[in-house]
């Protein structure tokens, strides 16, 4: 996912928020990863909006894609120049309305923005783990939110959000943990990467595997492989935009020149932008959580990991009622992988809603502010939520 | 029917005919008025399948669970008689291939219920004969090079259609409404000629 972080146009804003830690699996009770291994201590970082109900029924668990983090949306201090990444969503009567949910975000495992990571210091050798961090997966990052939940309380959550590689945990939670997930709501996203999408990832990956200061994952300490990770974000935001979009966008406008420079400067606008979101890329992403984390969706197969190579096998696990949205102009996850996804889930006897958004923005059009995203969340919230009191003033 | 007040009259008859706590299927269910009816009044749990994006998040946002999509191609997922009815509401007239269409909705639910426009009306026999047009009413409301009606069907086609495939018409109703009104009254003498809609309701053949 792209940054498209920004203030709210209106200044609403859930204001100032803290990142929290929760760390569990202390040895010898390591976490049991899905390749096997064992890893721990694990912590994990979050943060919370809104106020938890005294019957604890207003949770929803925003989980994120590739790049985010656990924050979300609002302020970390006064002179923070800007929010959390889905500002535009979540807040004060917003989409996902934090005056009446009590919304969660943690940073996944594998990630470098609080979570255990392969940044992160490995206990036994007292260096960051590098390479002898352990593959983790969509699975093993779903398993290490349910351990937060558990912490913090949870039960039951009325609804899982989340696009991209969120999504994939989304659709996770709803088979892994089907009775605590009334509902889920996942964004251009999809059961499965395809070939393509594997093969965008593997040149990111072999784009930072090949930077002399990668060093076989062991540069902690030194210089850091900065050129191959800003190559593989640049590869990576080519694909969450679309043919159209960049043609909105650039066109095949210059950059502050009349003429082509007859050299191999950054002569169109398409490549100084590109050139930008790798350098700013580089200041806040770890390379090797890079790797990781494209790994861990490219391995991820809910109808193989759920039963036999079956989605609707997988889907009958599932419980939740779902709101599927994809966006015309994603070809990294197109709305045929989603019509895919709810053919399996309607095979399974879900209640499942779709909608394909119209929009030019390729697969970053769910981060971006879309009346029609937000009100389709917030109607579909609603609708869940007062059902599950009806539910509740039934008993 | 009183509290249908508002809705159109041909959903207003659907409704009637809809036994409370049903599942129901509405193919084409547009911005969800019938399905919003349904779930307030008769405790329905209820599904919709609509093609424009508009009316699809209109449906989302007041609470329903609507899918974007072709009907034919969404009405082939679903496991065999999911339904207890499946709606087809004036839209057997657009469809490419009608036999099919009717054939899944009755596999799919276990009754359907079906309504289209009746060609036979004496406003549309008398515009051909006397104008020499294509007929042009408020319930069909095209010309002939814009209309999405590709199917020209009686009251009387649509009961030897029900022979020709092999299904059950189970009940009949042979409505006078205008195009979106909510008035409208059930004709019972000479409805090929006097009714503006047809309603039925259908089962599998014994």
């Amino acid at each position: 996912m792209s940054e498209y972080i920004e203030h709210d146009r209106n200044g609403i804003s859930v204001g100032h928020v803290e990142k929290k830690f929760y760390t569990f699996a202390q040895p010898p009770d390591e976490m049991v990863l899905e390749s096997g291994a064992r890893l721990g201590p694990v912590t994990i970082a979050y943060e919370t909006y809104g106020t938890l109900n005294a019957d604890k029924t207003n949770v929803i668990l925003i989980v994120h894609a590739l790049s985010g983090d656990s924050h979300v949306a609002g302020y970390y201090g006064e002179d923070d120049a800007k929010p959390g990444w889905w500002e535009v969503m979540v807040g004060p009567g917003k989409g996902i309305d934090t005056n009446k949910y009590f919304v969660i975000c943690s940073n996944i495992l594998g990630s470098c923005m609080g979570s255990t990571g392969p940044g992160s210091i490995d206990p036994k050798t007292n260096r960051p783990y590098g390479l002898d961090f352990p593959l983790v997966t969509i699975g093993d990052m779903v398993k290490a939110q349910k351990a937060l939940m558990d912490h913090i309380g949870i039960k039951k959550v009325l609804s899982v959000v989340g696009g991209s590689i969120g999504g994939m945990q989304v659709l996770e939670w709803c088979v892994r943990y089907p009775e605590m997930v009334v509902s889920a709501i996942p964004l251009a996203t999809t059961t499965r990467h395809s070939a393509l999408a594997i093969a965008f990832n593997e040149v990111a990956r072999q784009a930072i595997m090949a930077d002399p200061n990668w060093k076989g994952g062991n540069y902690y300490g030194g210089p850091k492989p900065n050129t191959g990770l800003a190559v593989a974000r640049m590869i990576g935001h080519i694909t969450y935009l679309s043919d159209e979009s960049m043609m909105h966008k650039f066109g095949r406008r210059l950059q502050g020149k009349d003429c082509f420079s007859f050299n191999f400067d950054a002569d169109f606008q398409v490549e100084s932008y590109l050139h930008y979101q790798g350098i700013k890329f580089v200041e806040r992403f770890d390379a090797n959580a890079f790797l990781y984390i494209t790994k861990a969706a490219d391995y991820y197969d809910l109808p193989n990991q759920h039963n036999s190579g079956s989605a609707v096998k997988a889907f009958s696990k599932a419980q939740a009622k779902f709101l599927v949205i994809s966006f015309t102009s994603d070809w990294l996850y197109p709305t045929y992988q989603s019509r895919a996804m709810i053919q399996a889930m309607k095979k399974s006897g879900l209640d499942v809603s779709f909608c394909e958004i119209e929009a030019e923005w390729g697969h970053d059009a769910f981060l971006l502010p879309s009346e029609r995203l937000t009100s389709l969340l917030k109607g579909f919230l609603e609708r869940v939520y007062c059902d599950e009191s009806n539910k509740r003033h039934a008993l | 029917m009183n509290q249908t007040k508002g809705m159109r009259f041909d959903l207003q008859v659907i409704a009637s005919w809809i036994r409370s706590g049903s599942k129901v299927l509405d193919l084409g269910c547009g911005e969800g008025d019938l399905l919003h009816y349904l779930e307030e009044n008769k405790r329905v749990v209820g599904t919709g399948i609509e093609q424009s994006e508009s009316k699809v998040a209109h449906c989302i946002e007041r609470g329903l669970s609507v899918l974007q999509g072709d009907i034919n191609q969404e009405l082939f997922d679903y496991p065999d008689q999911s339904f207890d009815y499946v709606i087809l509401s004036r839209t057997l007239q657009q469809v490419y291939e009608p036999a099919e269409l009717i054939r899944s909705l009755l596999r799919v639910g276990k009754k359907g219920i079906v309504t289209f426009p009746n060609f036979s009306h004496w406003r549309v026999r008398l515009q051909l004969l006397a104008t020499g047009y294509a007929p042009v009413t408020r319930q069909l409301p095209y010309e002939w090079y814009d209309t999405p009606n590709i199917r020209v069907i009686t009251l009387k086609d649509f009961r030897k259609f029900s022979r020709d495939v092999g299904f059950q018409i189970l009940k009949m109703v042979a409505i006078n409404s205008d195009f979106d009104n909510a008035a409208g009254h059930v004709i019972k003498f000479m409805p090929n000629l006097r009714a503006t809609y047809g309603i039925f309701l259908i089962g599998k053949d014994k």
